[in-house]
Formats: structure tokens, sequence, C-alpha cells
């Protein structure tokens, strides 16, 4: 399987991201912002960071890069396409999801492991997935999901949910929302469901020496579906 | 403007240093020159009060690299792997723009660290303000740890562990200490030693604006009620463009066209063209036309003296300037030869095709003053005698509940939880243990880092108090399971003129010398930071300590948290029960004298190479140096980690039990060890004479002293996590 992680000037999990995609059985290449074309790609992943220093709005800059224009025709042609952190944030300033990422409830950036429920499984992401409740970690300032009631209507019909805020027993309430995201959503799908944007971490969660392992899970789960 | 006496001494200089400056230029200096000397002079730049006591201090070993006088330290980690690393102050800037202070003083670490060819993989802090209930503490607190997030977090580099305290002393003047920690092959390692005639000196990185003029020389002086007119000499931090900075010098490292590379760091331009030539024995030429600059009409004196931070000077192999500008091109920074090296030994300065400073580079450096001040002895206090009547009113919880909740030693998570911890994907002991812990990125090495001082033992007694820190750090890098290799220092006092401030410093570095001397502990890099005075009051002696270690084979690296129920726990070192200047003491009895606890090196070497011993053996399954509010808050913590209790033990010989639970007897850990091991473990440790007691066994879920005194370890979580979210929130 042959993945791409783009680079933008800012990007800081870039490296986390190869490594990992690596680890679980990827061929992986790093893109340049600049350049024009994607690589033969199973998967483009955009990865955490601050892309262009995120001081207008995060991600908004990286949105309009040279090589995003493939990246959306990739996705367009049903390509796997999947954005961490400010890679998810880049995604919604491209329009390739529905919403925004504002700053979080408290204002203050959040380091800490939070449990995810895996909201759908009929997509490439999660599908054979063995857990539906993932140990992950959180790292970022901007990672409040809102979007307006008729586009939550519309991800609610579609099914796009991905990842829903959790407690250690999946459940889904006000104290474990770390961030006041709306409903609770840490991920989103396109309709199509081939674009994931998450805030989570699954790269920083690959080994039982780090913060735990059910990075590892997702990494095998997803190069098992994509074969 | 012609330069006169009152010129000089409005920018900081003595009546007698520019009396030197004119015999040693033979003439009147002009304006920039003036500013250039002011800038090297000062004493952030010169050391001029400490050099002469600096230089006593231990700076080789088998594993050092680099000592001091580079951009950084450098130790060995084997492998051809080399940690460079060096701690800082940014205490003036910091208190005068917390958030701005902070985050340069993060940046600017950062960036002597990468300058020597290393990727910074760790930060670290020590931050210390003043009280609570102080109007300027929580805007200075969030301030500061917005600041340091903020640069920390957009570089992509973990901050993983750090210290913070408050105390009355830095009501004034804060302190904001940063360490960084970088990554290098040995022989990929880059000085700032200019060398070859005719090298093109290029700058590289942000452009040059008019933050940060005087910046040095501001944190060369004393605070005063005017301090908010010297925000023009905070610099303003850009993390984004020190990213992109950051991952073009790697990659024009990655190749060997540089010859020489240093970051514009304290008195920007200035130093950093002044120590390369200095070190090479070279003059260097430059013109200030071809200097980016982010406004117009800037004059020679304020490019010199500008702290843009982001910035880069680099000696370049002639040829290379095409290669090099590429790289720069690709990361959208700035790069422009703006001079070459000579023969001269001369800074010489040109602007619209004058000559605007022409400076022998010798009479800035060699010649720059050095000051044998005078200072005051500290005498050890005498013993405190406490009144052990009084203790019978006190009740061992509440009295645990009070020191838990205190600023000095509640959880510190509000602060770490904004720091990302886990970037880089190498994190295995995140902040809230012994010493942060990164793997070295693809091999089983890992590298411990701890952050120490002890300002009210060394404001009781300085030498005892240098002697402490250093013990401390090297108790806190065992504690996880580390060899102690190396440390930096962060010299935090107050005015050097004044004899008791002084005397505090050379007794301090005198105390840490002898310590780190004595456990092979060098010291490799470091800053001095005096003046941290507002008005005629100055900060509790603080010298911050950086330690370094080394875990070979990261598996079995240990925490703090109490693993298993029934488990045993033993104290390593022998507890006699100090209480003068403990947290008991102060928080509790409200007893400000006596002496701090004694240093015994023989007892803090043995007991921690034992303790090693023990850990390579896989003995151990947690472990933690008992420090600030002694045994019961070493064992509070380790339960509140594990969640899990510890059912204690009476001791088996008469010492009062609050002096037991509560002293702060130094050279001692607490450790956890399987039932069936205890054998082979008192073996061992008899054999090397280290003394122990037993503690106590872990329990499911409560800390049990006796009978009545009990206290679950949810409550104990509640204790100890409170205090800072409410008083930030309140």
């Amino acid at each position: 399987m042959n993945s791409t992680v783009i680079t933008f000037p800012g990007s800081n999990c870039d490296r986390d991201m190869d490594v990992a995609l690596k680890k679980f059985g990827f061929k992986n290449q790093m893109v340049w912002h600049n350049d024009a074309e994607l690589p033969k790609s199973d998967l483009v992943v955009l990865p955490g960071g601050f892309s262009y220093g995120d001081y207008l709005r995060c991600g908004s800059m990286a949105s309009k890069s040279r090589i995003m224009q493939s990246v959306i025709n990739f996705s367009k042609s049903g390509g796997m396409v999947m954005g961490v952190c400010n890679g998810f944030q880049i995604l919604t300033e491209a329009e390739l999801l529905p919403g925004v990422l504002l700053r979080n409830k408290y204002a203050e950036f959040i380091c800490k492991n939070i449990f995810v429920k895996v909201n759908d499984n009929e997509n490439n992401y999660f599908k054979n997935i063995q857990k539906n409740t993932l140990e992950l970690h959180i790292a970022h300032n901007e990672g409040n999901y809102f979007c307006s009631n008729e586009q939550m209507n519309e991800i609610e019909d579609n099914n796009q949910i991905a990842l829903l805020y959790c407690d250690e027993d999946g459940k889904i309430n006000q104290s474990s929302n770390p961030n006041g995201a709306s409903k609770n959503i840490a991920g989103i799908f396109n309709k199509e469901k081939n674009i994931l944007g998450m805030m989570p971490h699954p790269e920083r969660m690959i080994d039982k020496a780090l913060s735990g392992e059910d990075g590892s899970l997702f990494f095998k789960n997803l190069i098992n579906n994509l074969k | 403007m012609i330069v006169n006496e009152k010129i000089a001494i409005d920018h900081g200089l003595k009546k007698d240093e520019y009396k030197k400056i004119c015999n040693l230029l033979k003439r009147t200096p002009n304006i920039t020159e003036l500013g250039i000397f002011s800038a090297m002079w000062n004493e952030h730049c010169s050391y001029k009060s400490s050099r002469l006591h600096l230089k006593n201090l231990p700076t080789k070993g088998k594993k050092v690299i680099q000592g001091p006088g580079e951009n950084a330290g450098v130790i060995d980690i084997d492998d051809n792997d080399a940690i460079v690393f060096k701690i800082e102050s940014h205490n003036h800037p910091s208190f005068i723009e917390p958030y701005q202070g902070a985050a340069t003083g993060v940046g600017g670490i950062m960036r002597d660290v990468f300058t020597m060819g290393a990727r910074p993989i760790a930060n670290l802090n020590s931050i210390h303000f003043g009280m609570p209930q102080h109007k300027k503490t929580k805007n200075l607190l969030r301030g500061v740890v917005h600041g340091i997030a903020a640069y920390g977090n957009c570089m992509g580099v973990p901050t993983i562990a750090g210290q913070t305290s408050f105390d009355n002393s830095y009501n004034g003047n804060i302190l904001v200490n940063a360490m960084t920690l970088g990554l290098v092959k040995k022989n990929k390692i880059f000085y700032s030693k200019a060398a070859g005639l005719d090298k093109p000196v290029i700058y590289v990185g942000s452009k040059t604006g008019r933050d940060g003029i005087h910046g040095a020389t501001m944190a060369s002086e004393v605070f005063d009620e005017k301090i908010e007119e010297k925000k023009p000499t905070v610099q303003v931090g850009d993390p984004f463009t020190e990213k992109l900075l950051l991952e073009a010098c790697l990659e024009l490292m990655a190749g060997d066209s540089i010859i020489a590379i240093q970051d514009m760091g304290a008195a920007g331009l200035t130093s950093s063209s002044i120590e390369m030539a200095s070190k090479g024995k070279l003059g260097i030429e430059i013109n200030l036309n071809k200097v980016p600059c982010r406004e117009a009409k800037m004059t020679p004196y304020e490019i010199m003296l500008s702290e843009s931070q982001e910035r880069m000077l680099i000696v370049l192999e002639n040829g290379k300037e095409d290669m090099a500008k590429k790289i720069f091109d690709k990361w959208n920074l700035d790069f422009s030869i703006i001079g070459k090296t000579t023969n001269s030994k001369k800074i010489e300065l040109y602007f619209d095709n004058n000559k605007v400073a022409d400076i022998p580079v010798n009479t800035l450096v060699e010649n720059s003053p050095m000051y044998d001040r005078k200072w005051k002895k500290t005498k050890l206090p005498k013993k405190n005698k406490i009144n052990k009547n009084e203790f019978k009113n006190l009740k061992i919880l509440n009295v645990l509940n009070k020191v838990l909740s205190s600023p000095n030693i509640c959880s510190k998570e509000w602060i770490w939880r904004q720091y990302d911890h886990t970037v880089m994907g190498d994190t295995i002991q995140k902040p809230g243990g012994d010493a942060g812990v990164v793997r070295v990125h693809g091999t089983n090495k890992a590298v411990a880092a701890s952050v120490d001082s002890s300002a009210t033992y060394c404001w009781s007694h300085p030498l005892t108090g240098g002697k402490q820190i250093v013990c401390e750090s090297w108790r806190n890098l065992i504690s996880v399971g580390a060899t102690p290799i190396a440390i930096t220092n962060c010299l935090n006092f107050g005015n050097p003129e004044n004899e008791k401030n002084m005397g505090e410093f050379v007794e301090c570095v005198q105390g840490l010398g002898e310590a780190s001397k004595y456990l092979d502990f060098p010291v490799v890099s470091g800053n001095v930071s005096f003046y941290n005075q507002t008005k005629d009051k100055g900060i509790k002696p603080t010298p911050s300590i950086g330690g370094v270690g080394l875990i070979k084979n990261y598996t079995k690296m240990v925490t703090l948290d109490f693993k298993k129920v029934d488990n045993l726990i033993l104290v390593i070192g022998k507890t006699e029960g100090h209480l003068d200047q403990s947290i008991f003491a102060r928080d509790i009895l409200n007893e400000k004298k006596g002496p701090p606890p004694e240093v015994n090196l023989f007892n803090e070497k043995n007991n921690g190479e034992t303790l090693l011993k023990l850990i390579d053996k896989g003995y151990v399954k947690a472990a933690h140096d008992v420090s600030l509010g002694g045994i019961i808050v070493a064992i509070a913590k380790m339960s509140i980690k594990g969640k899990k209790g510890i059912k204690v033990k009476k001791p088996n010989y008469l010492i009062n039990q609050f002096e037991y639970l509560f002293g702060e007897d130094q050279g001692r850990y607490i450790i956890e060890i399987e039932k069936n091991d205890i054998k082979k473990i008192k073996e061992i440790l008899d054999k090397s004479s280290v003394h122990y007691d037993e503690l106590g066994i872990v329990t499911e879920k409560d800390l049990i002293i006796d009978e009545k005194t009990k206290v679950s370890v949810d409550e104990l979580i509640t204790f100890n996590t409170n205090w800072l979210t409410d008083y930030i929130n309140k």
C-alpha cells in the first residue's frame, strides 16, 4: 500500500505520521506542499502541526497550497484522504469536510489522552476495527468542532460522524468532551466516507512505551481494509 | 550624536568602563560603537561579575564533548550519538511582558541547540512566581505558561518536565528558565568558531526590526517603578519562522558547506558576529545595507543592537552561496550575504558607503571588564529548636492535606497539560514524574532530564543549598533509571554589587561545584542572571540545575506510581527527621529559622549508584526521590499516580512521627519491590552499606498510617489537584 504525507511549512507531526505508516506496512512518501503532483497513493495524509503558523484561521493558508489542488482532485475521484489535527482543520478550510474547528472552550491548549467512540463502521477507516472505544491522544488549541444546524442535520442523516469523545466506558457526555465540540464530535467523514478528518492523533499511540496502543489497532485495521 | 560620559552611563556602562573604552580605542567611540560596547560589556553578555567564580566549576568528564563556551554543552551518549543541551534565563523580559518574554526564552534556547546541528527533542522549564495572592502573580503565571506553550507547541518539540514555585521573593522579579535538549551525530556538531579568510558571512532568518534593542542591557539592571517603559526592549517571538529556520538550517547542515554558525540571541548581530570573529581570531567586515530590515530607515546602531528573534549568522565555504540560498528560498526565509571574514582582527561595519564602526575584536572580548566583587559569607544557621509539644495539636492527615494542596506541592497538571508533551512520538515519561524521558529516536536508548532548584535551602545556607540541588537533580535522574551524565545551570541571583547577594552567588556556585565534582556530574553549559531585583529587594538565590542522564535500555525505565498490591516499600537512605527549612516547618509551623538539611555527598553517591544497580537487575517496580514534604508527600504522590494506597509501618527506631514523615533529609528514595526479591535486594544494599528502612506495603486504595489515620487515594487526588485550577479560574 502506498501512502503520502504532505508537509506544509509548519507541519510538525509529519515525521510521526511517516513513522507510524511505515511501522504498519505502508510504503510512505513525504511530499512538499509546493509540489504539483501527488505520487501514486492509496492514502493521502495531512498531518498535524501549525501550517503557516496558523496565524490566520488554522489551516486556511495551507488549504490554498499548490499541492492541495491534487489532493482535492484525488479525493473527488474517491481517493482516501485523512487529516489529523491541523490536517482536519485544513480539510474543513478546503471545504472537503463541513464545519469548522473553533478555539477550545477553555481557550487553552490541551495535551492528554482521551477516549473516542467509533460511530460508524461502514467505511474503509474503521470497518472491522476490534474495539468500539479507542484511547487516543489529543494535542490542540482549536479542536472545538462547530457547524450550522443544516450541516449538522446533513452530517447526521448521512452518518458522517466518525468519532465521538466519550468516557472510558464509551458513554458520551459533557464531562468527556475536552474542547466543547458540538455533540462531542472528534472526527467526521465526507458524504462518501473516503475523506476523514479527526482531532485525535493515532500516530502517537503506536507503542506500549508511549501513551498506549490503540493507534496501532487503527493503523493495522486501516492497511488491512485497503488491501 | 557626539558620545560623552553621560550617554555612556545611559547605556548602562560605568564611568571607569567608559574611560577604559576610550583608552582601548585611543579615541572617543561613535554612537554605534558605544552601543556595541554596551551590549558586549553588560553583565548578561560579559559575565563580568561571575567569570572569576565560574571558572572553578568542574566542566570536564569522560562523556563531555563540549563544555561551557559554545552555544550549548554537548555530551556523548554512545553509538556516535550526542546530546546538546543548555538552560537559559529570560527573567526580566518575562516580568515586563510574560507571554512574549517566556515565548522568546523558549525560542532562544532552542536556537542555541539547533545552531550546533542538533534537532531539539525535548524542552523543560523552571518557572518561579511571587505569592499567589500578589496582584500580579495570576496574570504572570498565565502569560508565561501560554507563552511557553505557544512557542514549544508550534515548534513541535515536546515539553517533558519542569518545575514551578511560588515565593514572596519573586513578587517583583519572576524567573523563567528554559532548557532544551537536542540530538546530533557526534561527527556532525557545528561550532561558532570562524575560520579562513574572505569567507562569506551570511544572514538568514527573520528580518531585523526595532524590537528588543538594549534587551541584554535591560536584563542587566535592577527594576524600579518605571518598568512599564521597558516594554519595547522585550523581543517578539514568531515560532513559525523558527520552525522554518530549524528545518532550513538542518537541511543545510546535512552537507559540508558551513564553517561556523551562531544564532543571534542577546545583543543580536553584535554578539554573534563578534563571537565568531573572536573564537576564530579573525576580523569580520559587514555591510549593514545588506541586512534585511523589517522597518524603513533603521540606523546602524539599531541594526546592530536589535534583538529581533529567529535569526542566524553563518560563515560559509566559498562557492556554496547559491546552493545555500536555494534551501532558504525553499523555506521562505531571508538569505543575504552581508560581509566576509578578514585578517584585520577587527569588526568593521559599513553603511551607505561610510565606515560606521571599527573596533578591534579583543577590546570587546578579552579586554571586557572582569570584577572580583566583594562578597559576604553566610554562616550556617544554628539548629532551630522546634518545640515538639506543638505537634500534639496537629493531625497528620490535616497537615498532609494542607501540604498536598499548597501552591508549591500541588499538582501542576494545569500547566503541563497546555504543553504538547507527546509530539515526536518518543516521550516515554511525561511531566509529573521525577524526570522527563524521551527515547533516542529509532534506538533502545532514552535520555532523561530534570530541572531543579531549592531557593529556600540556598537562602538559608548557600553552600549547602548549592550542593543540594545538584544532588536532587542526580536523584531525579536515578529515580527513573538513568545514569546521570552532566548538568547545565541557570544561576538566578540579585544584585552582584551587593555583598550579601554576591556572597550567595559565590557560595552557591562553590556548593554546586563541589557536588558536581564529587558525583562526576560536570557542568557543560549555563548562564548567569543577576539583577533579579526590584529597587533594594532581591530574589532568594535560585540556581536552577538541569540534569541529563542516559537509560541504555528504555524498557528498564522506572516510574513513580505504585504498581501492585502487597508489594513492599522501602526507604533508601537514613531518615533523621530534619525539619528546619522543610515545608512542614515553614508552611505549617511558620518557622523560618535553621539550616537546610545536611548534604552528605558520600551517601548521595553510594545510595544512588546502589539504586541504579537494583534498577538494572529489574528489582525496582517504582521509585521516587524524597524531597519537599518528606516521606509522606513522596508516598502520597506515588499513591496518586498509581491509584493505590500504602500501609505504613512504624519505624524500627525511636523518632518523632512528624519528623519521620515530614523531615527532608537528603539522599533518600522510596522504592517498591516484590516481596520475593527482598532477600536479594537486602544483600545488595548491605554489601554497599546503604541504609534502608521498611516503610510498608502497597494496598488497594487507602494510605494508612495507623488505625485512626487513614485516607483514600481519591481524597488525596482531590487535595492535590484542585488548588491550581481553582486559583486560575477564580
